[in-house]
C-alpha cells in the first residue's frame, strides 16, 4: 500500500463524530480605518508618507538603484529588470502598488502581477508600497472576502520591514529582507 | 534523562534562568495586552477551535481535496508515513536536482524528523536561515522554543559564536551589529541555494495553497531565489477554506509574540513559471494521536508558543529540559504519544494551573490532557510514575483529591515566598522547584502583585 493510502486508511479507521463548520460572523469595527491603518503600520515599524514626501525623498538621490513596478514612478527607474531575481541583489529601492490594506494590522495585499518577480519586495534594500487610501478594509475577514478565490500563483501580505528579535528579544529592523517599508498613502 | 534532572541543570545559572523566566513572561504580557485590544478575541478562539474540530473530523477528505487542488496548480504532492520516509523524499528531490546545499526556514516538522543530520550525513549542507535557528545551528543545538529558537541564549553567547563563525569583532554584543553580520552571511547563502525548504503554517483544502508566516522574510528570500521549493507539512495543518485563514491570522501572531500580524504572510498556490514546488505531507504519529480520543485535540495546535511563554515550569526550566522537539505544555502532550517511555516525565512537568489552556488560541484543553497522560502513565508504569511524582511534586499531582486540596495551601505559600527564595535554589522544580500547585486565579493575582 502506498503511504498515501496507508495514511488515509488510518484516518478512515478512526471513528469520529461529525463536527459542523462554524460561520464567521461580521465583526464590527469602531473608529477610522485610515487612522487605524497608519497606527498599525507604525506599530510594525513601517512608515506612512505622502506622495509629496515620497517625491522629495526620491529627488534627494539617497537611492542609487531604483526599480518601480508601477507606471507613475517609472521615470525614476534606473535599472533593467531581468528574468533572474539574483540580479536584484544590489537594488536599493523597489516601488510597488498594493491592492488593499488592512486597518487592524497594517497588512497590505499583493499578488504576482503587483511584483513581477516574487523576490522583489524581499531582496530590495528598501521597499515602498503605494496604496490608495480608499482601498482599506477593517480586518482580516474582510481581507479574505475581498481576495475571494483569486488565482494568483503567489499572494502576499506585507505589514512591515524585515525584522527579528532573536538576540535577547531586542528588536532589530532589517534581518534578511527590506530594511524599511514606506507606505505612500494616496 | 528526565525533566527534573534537566531542569536542575538549567537552573544552575541563576541569572540566566531568571532572565529567561522574566523575558517569556514579558512576551506573555504583550500577548495579553494585544488580545484585549480585539473585542471579539474570545469569539475568534471559539471559531478557530470549531474549525479545527471540523478539520479533525474530516481530515481524510480535506487532505484528498488539498492534494487534488495542489496537483491541479502544478504542485508535486508527496506523502510520508513517518520521519524516515519524509527525509528520504526530501533527499530524493535534492539528488534528482543535483543539489548539495540548501537553505531552510523555520520548520518544526523537519526538526521532529531530524532532517538536518540526515541530509548532512548524505553530504548536503543545510543552512537554517531564521536568525535564531542559525544561531543554535552554529552551536550544534536544537531550538529551545518553537517561536523563539534562541531564547535560552544571552547576547554574550551569540557574540562569541559569531566571532568564531562569522569573524565579528570579539566582545561586540550589539544586536544590530550581530544581526547585520548574519544578514550578510545569509544573503550569500540565499543567492547560491538551488533548493529552499520551508515549513507550512496552514494548508488550504479549497485552493490547494499553503501559507508561511515570518517576520524576517527568510522563507521568501530562500524560495524566490531557488529553483525548487520543498514545503514540509504535518497533515494536521490543513484547514478547509481560504476564508478561515482570516480567523487564524488574527490569532496566531497576537498569541505568539503580541504583534498584530507577522510582517510577511505568503500564500503559495502555484510555482513561478519555470520553477517547482513540492509539498511533503507527513503523518509521523499524527494518525495515531487522532485515534486517541483523549488526546486528539492536541492536533489542533497552530504552534504559536503561547502555552510555553505562560507556563511557570517552562519559563523556569528551559526548552531543553523537555528533550522533545516541541517543548512546554503542548509538547508534553504530543511527545508521550510518540514515545511514552522516553517522555513519561513530561506530563508531570506542570503545575496543572491551567494557564496554558487559558491562552491557547485554538482552545486545546492542555492541562486536562496533561492530567490524563498522568493517569495513563500511572497505569502503565506505576513505579516510574510514583518516583516521578515524588521527585517533581511530592506526589500531589497523581492523586485527584490532593490536587484539589493543595491549592489553598500553596496560595498561602506564594504570598510569603520572596523572589530571593524562588531563585535561591531552595525550592524545587527538579531540585529547585517549589509552588507546585497554582490555581488559575491566585496564580494571576500573584503575578500581578509580585512581578511588576
Ligand atoms: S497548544 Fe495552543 S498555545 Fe500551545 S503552541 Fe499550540 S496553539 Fe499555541
Amino acid at each position: 500500500m502506498s503511504s498515501r493510502d496507508l495514511i488515509l486508511s488510518k484516518i478512515k479507521a478512526v471513528p469520529l463524530e461529525a463536527k459542523e463548520l462554524p460561520t464567521i460572523p461580521e465583526f464590527e469595527f469602531e473608529g477610522d480605518l485610515k487612522a487605524r491603518f497608519i497606527a498599525s503600520i507604525l506599530a510594525n515599524k513601517g512608515e506612512v508618507i505622502t506622495k509629496a514626501e515620497f517625491f522629495s525623498l526620491l529627488d534627494s538621490g539617497v537611492f542609487e538603484k531604483v526599480y518601480s513596478h508601477i507606471e507613475d514612478f517609472s521615470s525614476f527607474n534606473n535599472i533593467k529588470i531581468t528574468e533572474d531575481a539574483h540580479q536584484l541583489n544590489d537594488l536599493n529601492l523597489a516601488i510597488i502598488r498594493g491592492q488593499f490594506g488592512v486597518a487592524e494590522n497594517g497588512a497590505i495585499w499583493l499578488e504576482d502581477r503587483d511584483m513581477g518577480l516574487r523576490a522583489l519586495p524581499f531582496i530590495t534594500e528598501h521597499l515602498v508600497i503605494v496604496l490608495d487610501s480608499a482601498h482599506l478594509v477593517a480586518n482580516m475577514h474582510q481581507a479574505y472576502d475581498r481576495i475571494g478565490l483569486q488565482e494568483s500563483g503567489f499572494g502576499l501580505f506585507i505589514a512591515g520591514p524585515s525584522k527579528t528579535a532573536d538576540i535577547e528579544q531586542s528588536l532589530v529592523i532589517g534581518a534578511h529582507g527590506a530594511k524599511s517599508l514606506r507606505v505612500v498613502l494616496i | 534523562m528526565s525533566h527534573p534532572i534537566q531542569a536542575a541543570e538549567f537552573l544552575q545559572d541563576q541569572a540566566k534562568s531568571k532572565w529567561h523566566d522574566e523575558t517569556l513572561w514579558f512576551v506573555r504580557d504583550k500577548r495579553d495586552k494585544i488580545s484585549k485590544s480585539v473585542p471579539e478575541w474570545e469569539n475568534l478562539r471559539e471559531l478557530a477551535s470549531q474549525i479545527k474540530d471540523n478539520v479533525l473530523a474530516n481530515l481524510g477528505s480535506y487532505l484528498e481535496e488539498f492534494e487534488k487542488n495542489a496537483k491541479a496548480n502544478n504542485i508535486h504532492v508527496h506523502w510520508a508515513k513517518d520521519a524516515e520516509e519524509h527525509n528520504r523524499i526530501v533527499l530524493g528531490i535534492l539528488q534528482e536536482k543535483r543539489c548539495n546545499a540548501i537553505v531552510k526556514s523555520k520548520s518544526i516538522l523537519t526538526e521532529e524528523c531530524h532532517l538536518n543530520p540526515y541530509l548532512e550525513k548524505n553530504g548536503i549542507e543545510v543552512v537554517d536561515t531564521d536568525l535564531g535557528e542559525r544561531i543554535v545551528q552554529f552551536l550544534n543545538q536544537a531550538p529551545s522554543h518553537i517561536v523563539l529558537p534562541a531564547i535560552h541564549l544571552k547576547k554574550r553567547d551569540i557574540s562569541e559564536i559569531f566571532h568564531e563563525k562569522l569573524h565579528t569583532e570579539k566582545g561586540n554584543e550589539d544586536p544590530d551589529y550581530l544581526t547585520h553580520a548574519a544578514r550578510i552571511h545569509l544573503r550569500e547563502k540565499f543567492l547560491s541555494a538551488k533548493v529552499a525548504i520551508t515549513g507550512v503554517n496552514f494548508g488550504v483544502a479549497e485552493t490547494g495553497e499553503f501559507v508561511v508566516c515570518t517576520n524576517e522574510g527568510n522563507a521568501d528570500m530562500g524560495v524566490h531565489l531557488a529553483d525548487v521549493h520543498i514545503a514540509c507539512m504535518g497533515i494536521e495543518k490543513i484547514i478547509p477554506k481560504r476564508a478561515h485563514l482570516g480567523v487564524f491570522h488574527r490569532l496566531l501572531a497576537r498569541s505568539a509574540t503580541g504583534q498584530s500580524v507577522t510582517n510577511y504572510t505568503s500564500h503559495f498556490r502555484s510555482p513561478f513559471p519555470g520553477k517547482e514546488i513540492h509539498i511533503v505531507l507527513v503523518d509521523n504519529g499524527r494518525t495515531a494521536q487522532l485515534a486517541r480520543p483523549k488526546f486528539k485535540n492536541s492536533l489542533k495546535c497552530i504552534r504559536c508558543g503561547a502555552c510555553m511563554n505562560t507556563c511557570p515550569i517552562y519559563r523556569r526550566s528551559g526548552g531543553f529540559s523537555y528533550e522533545s522537539t516541541v517543548p512546554g505544555p503542548i509538547g508534553s502532550i504530543l511527545s508521550p504519544g510518540i514515545d511514552l517511555q522516553k517522555h513519561s516525565s513530561l506530563p508531570f512537568a506542570s503545575t496543572l494551573c491551567g494557564s496554558c489552556t487559558d491562552v491557547c488560541p485554538v482552545k486545546i484543553n492542555i492541562h486536562e490532557q496533561l492530567y490524563e497522560w498522568r493517569q495513563e502513565i500511572t497505569k502503565a508504569q506505576p513505579d516510574r510514575a510514583k518516583s516521578l511524582a515524588m521527585k517533581i511534586a511530592n506526589g500531589v499531582f497523581a492523586v485527584p483529591f490532593a490536587y484539589n486540596l493543595s491549592g489553598n495551601m500553596m496560595r498561602g505559600a506564594l504570598k510569603i515566598l520572596p523572589d530571593s527564595i524562588t531563585y535561591s535554589g531552595l525550592n524545587t522544580w527538579g531540585k529547585q522547584r517549589d509552588l507546585p500547585e497554582l490555581p488559575k486565579e491566585s496564580f494571576k493575582d500573584w503575578y500581578k502583585k509580585n512581578r511588576k
